[in-house]
């Protein structure tokens, strides 16, 4: 690889440090959910990270403090030596959703960012490098309804990217993509990724991407969300999926999730139960040692509803008592 | 693999499995037109034209429907003699040639009942003859009034309009404004502007501006309220991630919650039009004195319904075409959206 070396490098280090984050319950302000508890993290520059977990373990609620879109209750979080206090140009963020506006031409979509800092002018070449770089040369003048998923989610990383963030926060990009188009977009991010050098922290559902793609798989459990296990993933790339290292790590992190044995299948009836069901059980039946990881992950991997899930309220509920009222629940 | 990654970069084998979204399908090329659609026009003017001719015999001052009829019924003829030249004619006739043939027939329809059986009491309901002839006859006045009408309804849309976008986004976007303007939008937007014009007509120095400002506080509610209700209705991830584009704030109103809105708020313009007519109309009859609302009311009160039923024709045809000017320039600024309404 060309652009392996590391002077090219445009990423920053990331740290969080034992984040906290609740959300009011929506009917009741007094009663909050806790969405995270106490997450320590820390990515190097330049390093890809990839955040692995059921449904309501908080990994969306961290890329939104991140990105800078909610504040923590307690904790820090910085960008070098920076502490992040609002959204930022440097810190990128691409959701499963493209959310591409819809408005907007491809070309003027992916120059939102330049337009929105004013800098148009003077980086205006830097639209057409960026169009090549994701293939899209070819629909500059698209609108975004023409587009399919995996263009549109190209579109959204080259408008992510055009700011040249320090770190991308990418929340479950290849999600709603088909089997197919997400193998070959794992392709496309790996290659921006060792273009720039940019420091990417990814949300995935998916262990084989994890695997494929990261230098370290980061394992949440929800209920509420904190940090189980960090595992290093120290295979050669470009990585063959089908590789006995790749399928042992695979397995192994299957098993650290409850989902290889059988003693785990057996005790899980609710395979294919939709996450709602979680909400009804009694909070004494959540035991955050042994989590229910397997079904739900089962689910959450085989049934992607494109709308991204409301984790907060899938996390148990506790009183913690006249919380910060301006706090809101993450879209 | 770097081959393998080229391979994915193929704009051409990309367009081959991701562009079935992006196909444009091309319209089939015009079929023929049936001979029976074609003839349809010709045939409902003739049966139109012998039927005015028996009819009025004893009335022989209306040769203009006469001639209007012979000139619906040569253009007709034409227009089929020469449809296999040209495919957008043929698309236009095969689209047009039994609305219009409907409108002969139901105008023939209409003289049988008035002139011909006397079915109706005159003079409350001329025929198509002596609408036609009162149309011609008084063109200069209405003219005038459609010109004196389009002045105020401008003046009182634009005044309106502009008002209700700045007032949509404050209290779309802004909480303060949304607290304070709300109650006053939810209480003084649903009284009827025409319920104003006494308090207008004491306060405004002329009628004609007190008819500009009652056409645009008939306009600013509805426009106030979609405006405001598409600006905090905008999706929330539009701006977050406009946010971590590095947006400040008026990028956030001016190029995400905007546009995001545009569609709410040209529903908002719509009801806003027809808020204006509306009220325009009843201005004009009770307040100003020129417009086509005035002209209705003065000839009504000279019986001479004809010209009432004229004004009506013009009416019709004036804000049917503001509307559709409406309709073209939405359709313009939604491009982008998929699905939008034809008129």
């Amino acid at each position: 690889m060309v652009a392996m070396s590391a002077n090219l490098s445009e990423g920053s280090s990331l740290s969080v440090l034992n984040v906290r984050k609740d959300f009011p319950a929506p009917d009741n302000a007094n009663i909050h959910t806790l969405a995270l508890a106490g997450v320590t993290l820390s990515l190097a520059a330049g390093e890809l990270v990839s955040l692995v977990g059921p449904s309501g373990c908080g990994k969306s609620t961290l890329l939104r403090l991140i990105a800078g879109l909610d504040s923590p209750n307690s904790g820090e979080l910085w960008i070098d030596d920076v502490p992040i206090t609002a959204p930022s140009a440097e810190r990128g963020l691409v959701f499963q959703d493209p959310n591409l506006f819809p408005w907007l031409t491809v070309r003027r979509n992916i120059q939102a960012g330049l337009v929105a800092r004013g800098v148009l002018h003077e980086k205006r070449h830097e639209v057409d490098e960026f169009m090549r770089l994701v293939g899209l040369e070819a629909f500059a003048n698209a609108l975004p309804h023409h587009l399919s998923g995996g263009m549109a989610q190209r579109v959204a990383l080259a408008r992510a990217l055009i700011n040249h963030p320090k770190v991308l926060l990418l929340d479950e990009p290849l999600g709603a993509l088909d089997a197919f188009t997400r193998m070959r977009m794992q392709d496309e991010v790996l290659r921006l990724w060792q273009a720039r050098r940019t420091t990417m922290l990814l949300v995935t559902h998916d262990i084989d991407e994890a695997i494929y793609m990261s230098d370290r798989i980061v394992i949440m459990t929800p209920s509420p969300g904190r940090i189980e296990r960090t595992i290093h993933v120290a295979l050669d790339r470009p990585r063959q999926r089908s590789s006995p290292e790749f399928l042992r790590l695979r397995g192994e992190i299957l098993e650290l999730l409850h989902f290889a044995g059988n003693a785990t299948r057996d005790r899980s009836p609710g395979v294919g139960d939709s996450s709602s069901g979680q909400n009804q059980k009694p909070p004494e039946d959540a035991k955050p040692e042994e989590p229910d990881l397997a079904p739900r992950y089962t689910e959450s991997r085989a049934v992607r509803s494109p709308a991204p899930p409301s984790e907060p309220l899938d996390a148990q509920v506790i009183i913690i008592g006249g919380g910060p009222a301006g706090s809101s629940l993450g879209a | 693999m770097k081959t393998s990654l080229q391979e994915t970069n193929d704009p051409a084998r990309m367009g081959e499995e991701e562009m079935a979204g992006a196909a444009n399908i091309g319209s089939p090329a015009a079929a023929r037109v049936r001979v029976r659609t074609l003839l349809a026009v010709p045939v409902a003017a003739s049966v139109a034209l012998v039927v005015h001719l028996l009819v009025s015999k004893e009335q022989p001052e209306t040769q203009s429907y006469s001639i209007f009829l012979c000139i619906i019924l040569g253009s007709a003829i034409v227009a089929a003699a020469v449809q296999s030249f040209s495919s957008h004619l043929r698309r236009w006739l095969r689209h047009m040639c039994p609305i219009i043939a409907g409108a002969v027939s139901l105008s023939c329809l209409w003289e049988v009942i008035t002139s011909g059986l006397r079915l109706l009491p005159l003079p409350y309901f001329p025929g198509p003859a002596g609408v036609l002839q009162s149309l011609i006859d008084d063109r200069a006045s209405l003219l005038d009034s459609a010109w004196n009408s389009l002045q105020l309804l401008l003046a009182g849309y634009a005044l309106g309009v502009a008002v209700a976008l700045v007032t949509g986004v404050c209290i779309g976007w802004f909480n303060q404004a949304r607290y304070w303007g709300m109650p006053l939008l939810k209480v003084v937007g649903p009284i009827p502007a025409t319920a104003w014009i006494p308090l207008a007509m004491v306060l405004s120095p002329s009628p004609g501006l007190s008819a500009v400002g009652i056409i645009a506080l008939a306009v600013w509610f509805p426009v106030t309220m979609l405006t405001a209700s598409g600006i905090s209705n905008t999706r929330a991830s539009y701006l977050d991630v406009a946010r971590t584009l590095g947006a400040r704030e008026a990028y956030l109103v001016l190029r995400v919650a905007i546009p995001a809105a545009m569609p709410s708020i040209f529903i908002g313009l719509f009801m806003g039009l027809g808020a204006a007519f509306l009220t325009l109309v009843v201005a004009e009859t009770v307040g100003v004195k020129s417009g086509l609302g005035w002209y209705v009311a003065w000839k009504q009160g000279w019986a001479e319904y004809g010209k009432v039923y004229a004004a009506l024709v013009i009416m019709a045809a004036f804000f049917s075409t503001i509307m559709s000017l409406l309709f073209k320039v939405r359709d313009r600024v939604l491009a982008w959206q998929k699905g939008v309404i034809k008129w």
